[in-house]
Parts: C-alpha cells; sequence; structure tokens
C-alpha cells in the first residue's frame, strides 16, 4: 500500500549541503596550484602537465556541481536563502575554480619559464591568494549555521569578522601583485617579451583568484545583513 | 417510523462496524500526519511516537472529542426539517461512513492525500443536498465549516510564525544560546500544556460528568502548564552537556533542550488529533444512534454517549497499533532538516489551533494546518528549503475528495433506501 502525505512532499532537499561540497571542490582544485607552481619552477614539465590535466579535472567536476544544484531550485522551492543571493554566490565561487584553470593553462601551453630571482616571492604570493581561497572555504561553511540562527546573532558576528580577515588577505594580495610586478618590471627588457606579457597575465590571473574569493566574502556579508 | 422500529438495532450495528473501520483508518491512515514530524525531526523513535499516540490520541478523543462530534451529528443538517422521514437521515449517515471509509480506502492503496474530513463532510452533505433535499442542509453552518479549512492553516502559520520568531530573539540569537534556553524552554512547555488543557476544559468535560466554569477550567489548565513546565525543566536540569561547545556541537546541544519540548508538544498534537478526527468516524455513528433510541424522534440536544466516543477512541488506537507504525515512519523518513526548535513551533501552533476547532466543534484537517504551521516557520527563515507546490496538492485534493465523498455518500445512500424503503 503506498502512502502519501502532503507533509512528505513539504519539505524539500535543502542546497546548503551541495554548496558547501562545490565550494570544498573549488579550494581543491584551487590548492593543486601551489604544487603545480612547484613543478613550473623546477621546469619539470611532465609533473606539470599531469597537475594541469589534474586543475582541469577538478574544475570540471566543479561544474557538475554547480549544474546539479541549479537543476535543483525549482521556482516553486521556498528557501530560508534568497534564490537570487543563492545562484550570484555559486557563480562567484565557481568563477574562482575557472580562473585556476586558466591559470594553469596558460602557463603550461607555453611552459612559461618564470625569472629564477621571482619564484620565491611568487610562491609567496600564490600562498597568499590560495589562503583567500580558503577563508571564502570557511565562510561558506557557515551557511548551515546561519540558517540556523537566523542570519542573526553570534553567528552572523563571527561570519563577518571571518569576511573582513578576507578582505584584509585580499588587500595585502594586492599590495604583493604591486611589488612583483615592479620587480618583474626592472628585468623585463632582458626577457623574452611575448613570455613577458603572458607573466604579466598569471600574476594577474592569481590576483584575480583572491578577488573572487573576496567578491564571494562580499555576497554573504550582504546576505548577512539582510 | 416503522422501520426505524424493525431495523433500529440492525442499522446501529450497521453504523457502529462503518465507523470503528472508519476509526481505524483515522488511526492507521491520518494520525502519521500528526506524529511524524516529531519522529522525523529526531524527539521521538517510532515506537515512542505509536506510545503517545495511543494515550494522547485516546484521550483526545475520548475527552475532547464531543463537540466536533456534535457538529457532524446534527450540526449539518437541520433535523427539524426531517421529522417525518427520520429513516432517511439514518440511511444517509451510514452511506456517508460508507463513503468515506471507502474513498479512504482507495485514495490510500493508490497513494494519493485524503482528509478524512473532508470525506465525511462531503459525504454528509452530499447525501443530504442531492439524496434529500437542498433545504435541509445548513449551509450557513457548512460555509463555516469550509472557513475553518482555510482558516486553521493561516492561524497555525501565523502562530508558528510568531512563536518561532520569538525563539530566534530570546534563545537563538543570544550570546549564550545554550543559558537561555534552560531558562526559556520550560515556559514554551507551560505554554503547550496550558493552551491544550484550556481549551480542552473550557468546552466542557460534561460527558464524563466533569462540568467547570471558566475560572475553574483556567485555574487547572494554569496548574497543568505549571506541572509539565517543572517536570521539564528538571529534566532540562539532569542533561549533560558537553561543554565542547564547539560551534557545531553547542547547535546540538540546543536541540536536546528543544526536543524535550518537542515531546510534550508531540503529545499535545497527538490530543488535537485524536480530539478533532475522532467525530470523522462516530459523528454519523452517534445521529443514527440517537435517532433509533428516541424511537425515530430527531432531538437535536441530547450530547453525545460515552460508549460512541469509546468505540472511536478505540478504533483509532487499533488502526495505530496495526498500520501506525509502517505509515509513521514512511512519513517521518521524508521530514527532513526539521530540528526540534523548529518543530515545536510548527507542532505547538498546530495543536493549539485544532484543539481550538475542536472546542468550536469545527472539524478541520489535521494535516493541512499542520502544513500551515511549517510553512510558518518556513516564513520566519526557518527552514533551508520547502516545496510550495504541496500548496498545489492540497487544493487539488479538496477538489478531488469533496465530490468523490458526496458521490460515493449519494450512491449508498440510494442503495440503502431501495434496500429498506422499498
Amino acid at each position: 500500500m503506498a502512502f502519501s502525505s502532503p507533509l512528505s512532499v513539504l519539505f524539500a532537499r535543502s542546497p546548503i549541503q551541495p554548496m558547501q561540497d562545490h565550494v570544498k571542490k573549488v579550494y581543491e582544485c584551487t590548492k593543486t596550484l601551489k604544487p603545480f607552481m612547484e613543478a613550473v619552477f623546477a621546469e619539470d614539465w611532465d609533473r606539470v602537465l599531469k597537475l594541469q590535466k589534474e586543475i582541469s579535472k577538478l574544475e570540471n567536476e566543479a561544474d557538475d556541481m554547480k549544474r546539479s544544484i541549479r537543476m535543483h531550485l525549482p521556482k516553486g522551492l521556498f528557501m530560508a536563502i534568497d534564490r537570487r543571493d543563492l545562484l550570484d554566490l555559486l557563480s562567484r565561487q565557481d568563477r574562482i575554480a575557472n580562473k585556476a584553470k586558466d591559470i594553469a593553462g596558460v602557463i603550461t601551453g607555453r611552459s612559461l619559464i618564470f625569472p629564477k630571482s621571482l619564484h620565491a616571492d611568487i610562491s609567496v604570493y600564490l600562498d597568499r591568494c590560495i589562503e583567500a581561497c580558503n577563508f571564502a572555504l570557511k565562510a561558506i561553511n557557515e551557511l548551515d549555521e546561519l540558517i540556523t540562527s537566523g542570519f542573526k546573532g553570534q553567528e552572523s558576528k563571527f561570519v563577518e569578522k571571518l569576511i573582513d580577515e578576507l578582505d584584509e588577505i585580499e588587500n595585502d594580495t594586492d599590495k604583493k601583485q604591486v611589488l612583483l610586478r615592479a620587480q618583474l618590471l626592472k628585468m623585463e627588457k632582458d626577457l623574452p617579451p611575448i613570455d613577458v606579457m603572458f607573466m604579466y597575465e598569471s600574476i594577474d590571473w592569481m590576483g584575480g583568484l583572491a578577488d573572487n574569493a573576496q567578491l564571494v566574502g562580499d555576497r554573504l556579508e550582504l546576505m548577512v545583513s539582510r | 417510523m416503522e422501520i426505524i422500529s424493525e431495523y433500529g438495532y440492525l442499522f446501529i450495528i450497521l453504523a457502529a462496524i462503518v465507523g470503528f473501520i472508519m476509526a481505524f483508518g483515522v488511526g492507521a491512515n491520518d494520525v502519521a500526519n500528526a506524529m511524524g514530524t516529531s519522529v522525523g525531526a529526531g524527539a521521538l523513535t517510532i515506537k515512542q511516537a505509536v506510545v503517545v499516540a495511543m494515550v494522547f490520541e485516546f484521550a483526545g478523543a475520548f475527552l475532547a472529542g464531543g463537540q466536533v462530534t456534535a457538529t457532524i451529528r446534527k450540526g449539518i443538517i437541520d433535523a427539524n426539517q426531517m421529522v417525518d422521514t427520520p429513516e432517511l437521515l439514518v440511511y444517509g449517515m451510514i452511506a456517508a461512513l460508507l463513503a468515506a471509509g471507502i474513498w479512504l480506502l482507495i485514495a490510500t492503496w493508490f497513494g494519493w492525500p485524503v482528509s478524512t474530513t473532508h470525506s465525511i463532510v462531503g459525504a454528509v452533505v452530499g447525501f443530504a443536498a442531492v439524496g434529500i433535499s437542498a433545504e435541509i442542509v445548513q449551509w450557513s453552518k457548512v460555509g463555516s465549516i469550509v472557513m475553518s479549512w482555510v482558516v486553521s492553516p493561516l492561524m497555525a502559520g501565523t502562530l508558528s510564525f510568531l512563536l518561532f520568531t520569538s525563539v530566534q530573539k530570546l534563545i537563538i540569537n543570544r550570546d549564550d544560546p545554550l543559558k537561555y534556553a534552560k531558562r526559556y524552554v520550560p515556559f514554551y512547555m507551560f505554554l503547550a500544556g496550558f493552551m491544550i488543557a484550556l481549551v480542552t476544559l473550557f468546552k466542557g468535560l460534561k460527558h464524563i460528568g466533569l462540568d467547570l466554569n471558566f475560572q475553574d477550567s483556567f485555574l487547572i489548565a494554569v496548574l497543568s502548564g505549571i506541572v509539565i513546565a517543572v517536570i521539564g525543566a528538571i529534566i532540562i536540569g539532569r542533561m549533560k552537556f558537553e561543554p565542547s561547545a564547539d560551534k557545531d556541537y553547542h547547535y546540538a546541544n540546543l536541540e536536546r533542550i528543544f526536543a524535550v519540548l518537542m515531546i510534550v508538544t508531540a503529545c499535545g498534537m497527538a490530543f488535537a488529533h485524536g480530539s478533532n478526527d475522532v467525530a470523522n468516524a462516530i459523528g454519523p455513528l452517534a445521529a443514527v444512534v440517537s435517532i433509533v433510541q428516541s424511537g425515530g424522534e430527531i432531538s437535536g440536544t441530547s450530547a453525545t454517549d460515552v460508549k460512541i466516543l469509546l468505540l472511536g477512541a478505540t478504533g483509532i488506537v487499533f488502526g495505530l497499533i496495526i498500520f501506525g507504525k509502517r505509515v509513521i515512519t514512511t512519513v517521518g523518513k521524508k521530514i527532513t532538516e526539521l530540528t526540534p526548535s523548529r518543530g515545536f513551533a510548527a507542532e505547538l501552533a498546530a495543536a493549539t489551533t485544532v484543539v481550538i476547532a475542536s472546542g468550536t466543534g469545527l472539524p478541520i484537517s489535521t494535516t493541512h494546518t499542520l502544513v500551515g504551521a511549517v510553512l510558518g516557520v518556513g516564513l520566519a527563515r526557518g527552514i533551508a528549503a520547502l516545496n510550495l507546490s504541496v500548496i498545489r496538492t492540497i487544493v487539488l485534493s479538496w477538489i478531488i475528495t469533496l465530490p468523490a465523498g458526496a458521490g460515493l455518500s449519494i450512491v449508498f445512500f440510494y442503495i440503502l433506501k431501495t434496500i429498506f424503503s422499498a
């Protein structure tokens, strides 16, 4: 005997866990840039190619998750979070992974060799950009607690602190980017010009990781303040 | 008249059997909606839910089921116009019971959601309006019943919204939610006990010989509330909390406190459901009995026989024990994302609304009221995701159930009329 009750239909699958899974995948993808750049600096192009494929695979997986979340948000779904806020947040998260894939792609494609004197600074810079993404991950992981607390009170204060720290990190990456570009400027005449252009672009895109992470935090802040 | 004196006993037996089956159906099918939320939120295990339901559905049906039973028995049809042909009423009531019971079986078999309340009201109005005459139906009463079907989910939603918002402000959003929970949850327990006791007592337990005026009722209700609150506070006081207060965990501790509260509201839900839905089974039976016993005279005043209430209450419990467990499990499984801090607000709001309806003799759908209550919590941003398409399901079930109940009832009415009156 089958049984049906309006109460069985009433509760819908919450999109929060899938959102948190998605941002975790995005972070995994971004984190892989670190060993990737180490391989680039070591000029181990086989390993570089392998890691680039890995990053690409992770980004595709993130895309699949994104699509799945979007498809499970029917019009009749009534959520504690505004639908547009949620979708916007999802897009911004996803852009981080896209950026990571672009960075890996362009560097691998050109077998880009960075000047040795810049290796250490680029590493530190990239670490900071990845850390920004980590903070975005932490903030998104607070989504279900935010719903539990109704976006008010202690929990929202905690999240706002996270977002503030995220802003600081992004600021820091901006400063580091300026310094890196200045260093590159000093040596650019002695380096292959087209390579230099792509070096500037890579550095710019790495900063983009942090920028997109900060945008995620920004969106979350808007949701909390409503 | 002769038909009544000749076949009266047979009619009563027939009505009693079908009434019992209908009560059984209510216990097997409908109780799950009342108890499913508690199980889904993790406040009760299935076994505990069945025990709670057994005790409180019975209590609600027996102690507070009288008013709604009276409405179905004599509120919908103007008995004064039937003085010359009382046997038609007997046929009709039995037909209505048969119709509602069979519709319940059909819908359960196919897995359609069904409201036992809508079925029986549709069936009674059906045989009366079509089988006899549209004039004997008290349309203003029917009108207010239909209105209550719309108002009850709205009212429950409003109540639950207010309740949950108060919980957010007083407890959840504070810097030490656990501390405030320990302090305030007993108040909510008091509220639950008080509301339900008050409405039950206020409308009188005359049928068990307890006739109280408003002041006495109020006092006893307050006392009941206090007793429950104190017991609750003691239980909470004894609970051990991991002060690991890992942020992830301190919400878990919070929910444990609300789970105790939800046990109280679960009892309230079962009581409320019993008080309102028992009438779906025994209202028509009571009508038949009162007509037969008065030898065909239709009196509009006699109170519902204690034995009849007992029959209904027992039927519900039987249905619950034999089938209810499985059905509660099924409903409870689908209720994801409901935690006790939300669940109690929905249950308390729904139980209060239903008990008020029972007290004023209005048959409403407990399930739809509960849905309204859950939506109210959702409006307060308390639940991650809800399907608004459920509203469409509910409206559809109205559109189908009312004509189906009426149609079946008319058919059975003519069959009975042909058998006994021709």
